[in-house]
């Protein structure tokens, strides 16, 4: 993963609450065995609208993405993810995030951005005409007005984005209490660490 | 640690940490990993680029199903019908393909035990109370119901479990939502979710694992508390949890992946401890008088967008929000809807009944009792049952339910995802209303440009007969 440490440049002042995975990126474009293309699918009924925000000169290509509450709710697919970063989004600031979206865009070095309404109507308002920088480092929303908004953010998701760490790796790396977890459950709970396969009563 | 009284939830963490670090954030591990053909082609691609193995392939176990056909799967020889769609086909055969290549088994499509992930798990007993349960599917929040601590999980996380079988995870706040009473005649757990639903809001759940408590949540079957767990997700918990009781042993008790003997005895003893105890925290608690529960049914493109079947379409102005007045608006336009009129009066093209949610035996059962001797309304022109697995398939024709529903112009498919979400064949056409008994109603999820109602599988039968949504509570008094 490579290591993030700024998002700058247009905003699409999108602003839509509750918005789903299933309108990020509909279930026919699942059916892929690669993370590449899904930008194509991303958001398709909305971008049926000749005049939508994600294909107008303006905004095409933009790095941030300003949304509502809730965004990525529904599906656990982390194909929405891929087809934000496929589309050019690297950021997306909303008043909350779904939790599973929130960390499939954070294993995907996409930083998810969580602001109060108030700054959220701010940024909408500054993003229709003018750029905004995210500053991962200092946590903070910045425009060109002065307008500066601090965030919290997980320390652990700050130090593996700035660093561009693979979590798979990190973890990897803690094999061995991993294993001396695996020989205690053994004991205390053996019919959790070692499943039989045996013959049923039941059917259904 | 254990003088603190403590809930269901904190019991199961506790139980998992692996390793706890500075920041709270903790290394969990993952008893059972469930892995279907949609999200689980990258994270196994993952791992072969990086030369990595699975480490616990005993506690994997790999079954497709979102985009199998529901219809026959084998000619009369026995030779398997090959998948029309080859984008489906490409995703089944990387399953096919994957699993053995990492030691996982697979119930494959012609395996009677085959179906939908989350109906399988819980059936094999390969699902158990107070594991920790994963799968890249949303709605893994299914197996709660048994008392697992159980979640969706992203490719990543997916890659990441098969790896190393464990997650790294902040512990979530907790939320009681308890509900009280008998429900009425008619009401069926999948009222009581979309009820909750309507309540706590798409969103009301996020950052919480809910615990659903109360004596209408005890008196449910197993099935029943599965279909309440399994929806957490759509107010936005990432896992639901139900007290695994007597009911739950009985459930577990015999399965094929069930502990016996010896193992079966301390499982039941360490099950029982885990009922949270009395005095015992919550984050957030809401109570619901299931008195208040009716048939309950959607109007819009969001769960939480819910109605009693009596009830009538709301206008835009009705919600005291801006952005969810925009939302309404944009909903009734999608659905092809307008304010103040009665949700009875809605004609439906389509019924499903199926879904993770509501395609278990219990399911079935109520379904078919509606239309015993009974036939769907000429204007509903496709309804279909789609059973949760094999083995409920099995059960269902055993009991004659399969003729009931052919005989009331259904059609009586194989085991899958189906309609849910339209990966396989089965769609909903644009434009087109659906009864469903699935679990999102989504814009485009049945299929593009679909209308999805959901209500349970009784209210999906009465409304197959009415031919629009009905109140399945006048139709057992006529």
């Amino acid at each position: 993963m490579d290591a993030v440490h700024e998002v700058s440049g247009r905003a699409i002042p999108f602003g839509l609450k509750n918005v789903d995975t299933d309108v990020i990126i509909p279930a026919k474009w699942l059916k892929t065995i690669t993370r590449d293309g899904m930008g194509q699918g991303a958001f398709e009924t909305l971008r049926a609208n000749p005049d939508n925000l994600f294909d107008s000169p303006e905004f095409k290509g933009s790095p941030i993405l300003i949304a509502g509450d809730n965004f990525g709710c529904g599906s656990s697919r982390e194909h929405a993810a891929w087809a934000l970063l496929d589309l050019g989004i690297t950021a997306v600031i909303a008043p909350s995030f779904s939790d599973i979206f929130s960390g499939n865009a954070f294993k995907n070095g996409i930083l998810t951005v969580v602001l109060p309404q108030q700054a959220i109507d701010r940024l909408m308002e500054v993003a229709r005409t003018d750029p905004v920088t995210i500053d991962l480092e200092h946590q903070t929303v910045t425009t060109p007005f002065q307008d500066r908004f601090p965030f919290e953010i997980d320390p652990f998701r700050k130090h593996c984005l700035l660093n561009g760490l693979d979590e798979v790796g990190l973890t990897m790396a803690r094999g061995d209490a991993i294993s001396s977890y695996e020989d205690s459950a053994r004991t205390a709970m053996p019919w959790l660490a070692h499943p039989h396969l045996h013959q049923g009563e039941h059917a259904a | 640690m254990a003088t603190r009284p403590r809930t269901l939830y904190e019991k199961i963490w506790d139980a998992h940490v692996v390793e706890r670090r500075e920041d709270g954030t903790c290394l969990i591990y993952i008893d059972r990993h469930l892995v279907h053909e949609v999200t689980s082609p990258q994270a196994f691609e993952a791992l072969r680029l990086a030369g990595r193995p699975v480490r616990r392939p005993d506690l994997t176990l790999a079954v497709p199903d979102h985009n199998l056909p529901t219809t026959a799967r084998r000619d009369a020889q026995g030779k398997a019908i090959p998948i029309a769609d080859l984008e489906s086909a490409q995703q089944l055969a990387a399953l096919e393909r994957n699993a053995p290549e990492f030691g996982i088994r697979l119930i494959g499509d012609a395996d009677a035990e085959q179906g939908i992930v989350h109906v399988v798990g819980p059936e094999q007993g390969f699902s158990l109370p107070g594991a920790t349960i994963v799968c890249g599917d949303s709605h893994t929040a299914c197996h709660g119901g048994l008392g697992a601590l159980a979640f969706g999980i992203g490719t990543s996380e997916v890659e990441h479990v098969l790896a190393t079988q464990t997650l790294l995870l902040k512990q979530s706040r907790t939320m009681e939502v308890r509900v009280e009473g008998d429900l009425g005649p008619g009401v069926t757990a999948k009222d009581v979710v979309l009820h909750i639903g309507g309540l706590l809001r798409a969103s009301g759940g996020t950052g919480y694992v809910i615990e659903y408590t109360g004596s209408a949540i005890r008196g449910l079957s197993i099935e029943g508390r599965l279909t309440i767990s399994n929806m957490a997700i759509e107010h936005g918990a990432r896992a639901g949890l139900i007290a695994p009781d007597d009911k739950t042993f009985a459930y577990v008790k015999g399965r094929p992946y069930a502990p016996n003997g010896a193992e079966w005895d301390a499982a039941v003893a360490w099950w029982r401890s885990l009922a949270t105890d009395p005095g015992a925290k919550f984050d957030k608690v809401v109570v619901i008088d299931a008195a208040d529960i009716v048939p309950s049914v959607t109007w819009g493109t969001s769960p939480e967008d819910v109605v009693p079947i009596t009830g009538t379409v709301p206008a835009p102005e009705d919600f005291a929000d801006p952005s969810k007045q925009d939302a309404a608006r944009k909903s009734l336009e999608y659905m092809g809807l307008e304010p103040g009129q009665k949700l009875t009066d809605v004609e439906i093209q389509n019924v499903f009944i199926g879904s993770c949610t509501n395609s278990r035996i219990e399911d079935l059962r109520a379904a078919a009792k509606v239309l015993k001797g009974r036939t769907k309304a000429s204007n509903v022109r496709w309804a279909v049952v789609v059973p949760g697995s094999g083995l409920v398939k099995q059960q269902a024709e055993a009991e004659g339910l399969d003729k009931v529903f052919i005989a009331a112009g259904f059609e009586w498919r194989e085991p899958g995802c189906s309609a849910c979400l339209g990966m396989n064949p089965d769609k909903v056409p644009a434009g087109e209303r659906c009864a469903s008994t699935s679990n999102r109603n989504f814009v485009g999820r049945q299929g593009p440009g679909s209308r999805t109602h959901l209500v349970s599988p009784a209210t999906a039968a009465a409304s197959a007969i009415a031919g629009k949504l009905a109140d399945v509570r006048e139709l057992a008094e006529s």
